[in-house]
């Protein structure tokens, strides 16, 4: 059993970190929660980056977000970049490191996407085992998230929230819940995202992210939703996160932007908004407890 | 399917657009829709070609983006990210841009992507304290013919046979002004703190003696050399600039007898 | 010139650059914009704006995966960038 670390993330909104704004962070010190960085970008030797990154978290609380890992791959982990990560959560000791249910290299290199898999018990085992090493390697506690799809697998038999909740089981491993994702998948395979919320294991969730989704059709004229991180967090995600907050409470929540990405004061304002809800139900829940 | 099986008929459909998609792929609908696996072949080449486009500003603008991204798409197609640190991407892109036909008539292009490597790289780079001209001066000068020069980890020379570092230059403005350069040029790409320089050195024995420098040449003989080039070769101010723009990060004393 | 001189020649002439040099210590960024003494010509560039490509974790709505005929001609600065007197396509020089 893996100790868990006593760090964890303040109920707060957090925002990606983007290079394009560090001088406006450090000069301007406003009132962010936390900060959440891709791990890849910080796995350079030197430079600014990681000069910008320490400054950073001598002030604020640190999510390590990995996309690169590819838990969900067939084939093992790379113990290369394990190594990596390892070097860089005990560097920034982050209060999170999450990474995502998909895969994204193979032996043709890596694919620079979330790529999906089918829920089968043999990708159960696989997702399992790479989970475990990884929170073996990093001495920590991972979150897993739940990814956005396009399509489905024939020979999926197992739901994705039993999928996940099974691996939390067996790895002791939390869940990063995307609620941009939730919609994104619901509205592509015509699921009902209340229900999934509804039945999301909330007691395992460490964080929650949102993000803008775009919208296209497929084929058939049917909406297709594209998890595109590239504009504000559309009403019906805020209104499913607001739902969220009302059933697990107030949790860290992060606000990704990361195509098109706008200035600061623009992003800022995202986070203020989820400040806002999350105080909103941490009203709630005092003047009920009251 | 086995899971191995599975993802290399997904992985191989992926990159091939002409490719059928996968038997295993579905829908809400039940059957299979090319518009939804766009989404990921889609993903793949527009998130490569942007990560070039990042990488390559100077010669994405040289070129055009409907060119540049064309050009992105076939490299992407033959190169894939060994890893997934994607400011590594592109590493051979300027050996793909140099045999690249349909952009032989900018013969240049390729070099100016060569800096543009170099400059990514020395922005990651690890950090070092460059030696300083205070730190050389200690050395003994009966060794200094046998002192070898240890490049800082950001440095890195650039020989283009073509003004390449002043169309980078040229490029560092929203207005593209007109190129006051001809011929070629040695361009050193150096890190010292925390911005990244970019020098075009001076012509003649000073790029010798710079090139035979990051050749891991004695002083001695990277003094030979230059003064081979042109006997007005002055050592003392080709070494103390070097070391003034922050290139130098230590020295090792050869213990090879000079010949 | 034997080994003895040589090394003497170089030791000379390093001294003399040293008394000559305006700096002993690499010059930082404020100090190499402008310097008219850098050692060849200091080109100021981009900075923290061009930290290059990173991950991402997002999709793209952006329909551009299909290539197959090349109908692209190079059309952006090199059209018009001047490079003494000559437009785009250069000679090679040796140097």
């Amino acid at each position: 059993m893996l100790e868990r670390n006593a760090l964890t993330l303040p109920a707060r909104a957090g925002l990606g970190l983007k290079p394009e704004h560090y001088g406006a962070i450090l000069d301007g010190k406003p009132d962010v929660g936390f900060f959440e960085v891709h791990a890849e970008n910080y796995m350079g030797a030197g430079g600014p980056p990681h000069r910008y990154l320490e400054a950073i978290t001598e002030r604020y609380p640190l999510s390590l977000h990995g996309v690169g890992l590819s838990i969900g791959a067939a084939r093992p982990l790379d113990p290369d970049h394990l190594s990596r990560l390892r070097a860089l959560v005990d560097r920034y000791n982050p209060q999170s490191f999450s990474e995502h249910l998909a895969w994204s290299t193979h032996d043709c290199g890596f694919l620079n996407d979330l790529l999906p898999l089918p829920y089968t018990p043999e990708t159960l085992a696989r997702v399992s085992s790479h989970v475990d090493q990884t929170q073996q390697a990093l001495g920590r506690r991972m979150l897993l998230e739940n990814p956005s799809t396009y399509i489905l697998f024939e020979e999926s038999t197992i739901d994705e929230i039993d999928f996940l909740e099974a691996v939390a089981e067996r790895t002791g491993c939390g869940l990063l819940l995307d609620v941009n994702n939730v919609m994104v998948s619901a509205v592509n395979h015509r699921l009902d995202p209340f229900v999934y919320i509804d039945r999301f294991p909330m007691n395992r969730v460490g964080e929650i992210h949102l993000g803008g989704y775009d919208e296209a059709v497929d084929s058939a004229g049917d909406r297709l939703l594209i998890d595109a991180h590239g504009s504000e967090v559309k009403s019906d995600v805020f209104e499913l996160y607001e739902y969220t907050l009302a059933r697990g409470g107030p949790l860290p929540t992060l606000v990704e932007w990361d195509n098109d990405v706008p200035d600061f004061a623009t992003l800022f304002a995202e986070a203020h908004r989820v400040d806002t809800a999350l105080h909103a139900e941490a009203e709630r829940r005092n003047s009920r407890a009251a | 399917m086995d899971i191995l099986v599975c993802q290399s008929a997904f992985a191989q459909a992926l990159l091939d657009p002409a490719a059928p998609l996968p038997a295993n792929v579905g829908s809400a609908r039940g059957e299979s829709d090319p518009a939804r696996f766009a989404v990921y072949r889609n993903n793949v080449y527009v998130g490569l070609t942007s990560a070039l486009a990042r990488r390559f500003p100077v010669t994405a603008r040289l070129v055009g983006e409907e060119f540049f991204t064309g050009m992105a798409r076939v490299y992407a197609a033959s190169a894939k990210p060994r890893s997934p640190l994607m400011f590594e991407y592109g590493d051979t892109f300027p050996e793909f841009v140099s045999g690249f036909g349909p952009a032989r008539a900018l013969p240049y292009l390729a070099d100016v992507s060569r800096l543009e490597v170099a400059w990514s790289r020395a922005y990651h780079a690890a950090d070092a304290k460059p030696l300083s001209v205070g730190d050389f001066s200690a050395i003994d000068p009966a060794m200094l013919a046998r002192v070898k020069l240890i490049l800082h980890p950001s440095a890195s020379l650039v020989d283009s046979s073509y003004p390449a570092g002043s169309i980078w230059q040229a490029h560092q403005s929203t207005e593209v002004s007109a190129v006051r350069a001809a011929g070629s040029e040695l361009v050193l790409i150096v890190r010292p703190q925390m911005q990244v320089n970019v020098c075009i050195l001076p012509p003649g024995p000073d790029r010798v003696f710079a090139r035979a420098v990051a050749n891991g040449e004695t002083l001695g003989e990277a003094a030979i050399q230059s003064m081979a080039d042109s006997p007005s070769f002055d050592f003392g101010g080709a070494l103390v600039g070097l070391l003034s723009l922050g290139a130098i990060a230590a020295i090792e004393i050869s213990t090879e007898e000079a010949s | 010139m034997n080994r003895n001189s040589a090394a003497l020649a170089l030791a000379g002439s390093l001294a003399a650059a040293l008394t000559t040099a305006a700096f002993a210590t690499p010059m930082t960024a404020e100090q190499m914009k402008g310097n008219e003494k850098c050692y060849g010509i200091a080109l100021a560039g981009q900075n923290d704006c061009a930290a290059g490509p990173g991950t991402t974790c997002a999709g793209t709505s952006t329909m551009d995966y299909q290539g197959n005929a090349w109908k692209a001609v190079p059309a952006g600065t090199c059209t018009s960038m001047d490079v003494n007197g000559h437009m785009g396509s250069l000679e090679p020089m040796k140097g």
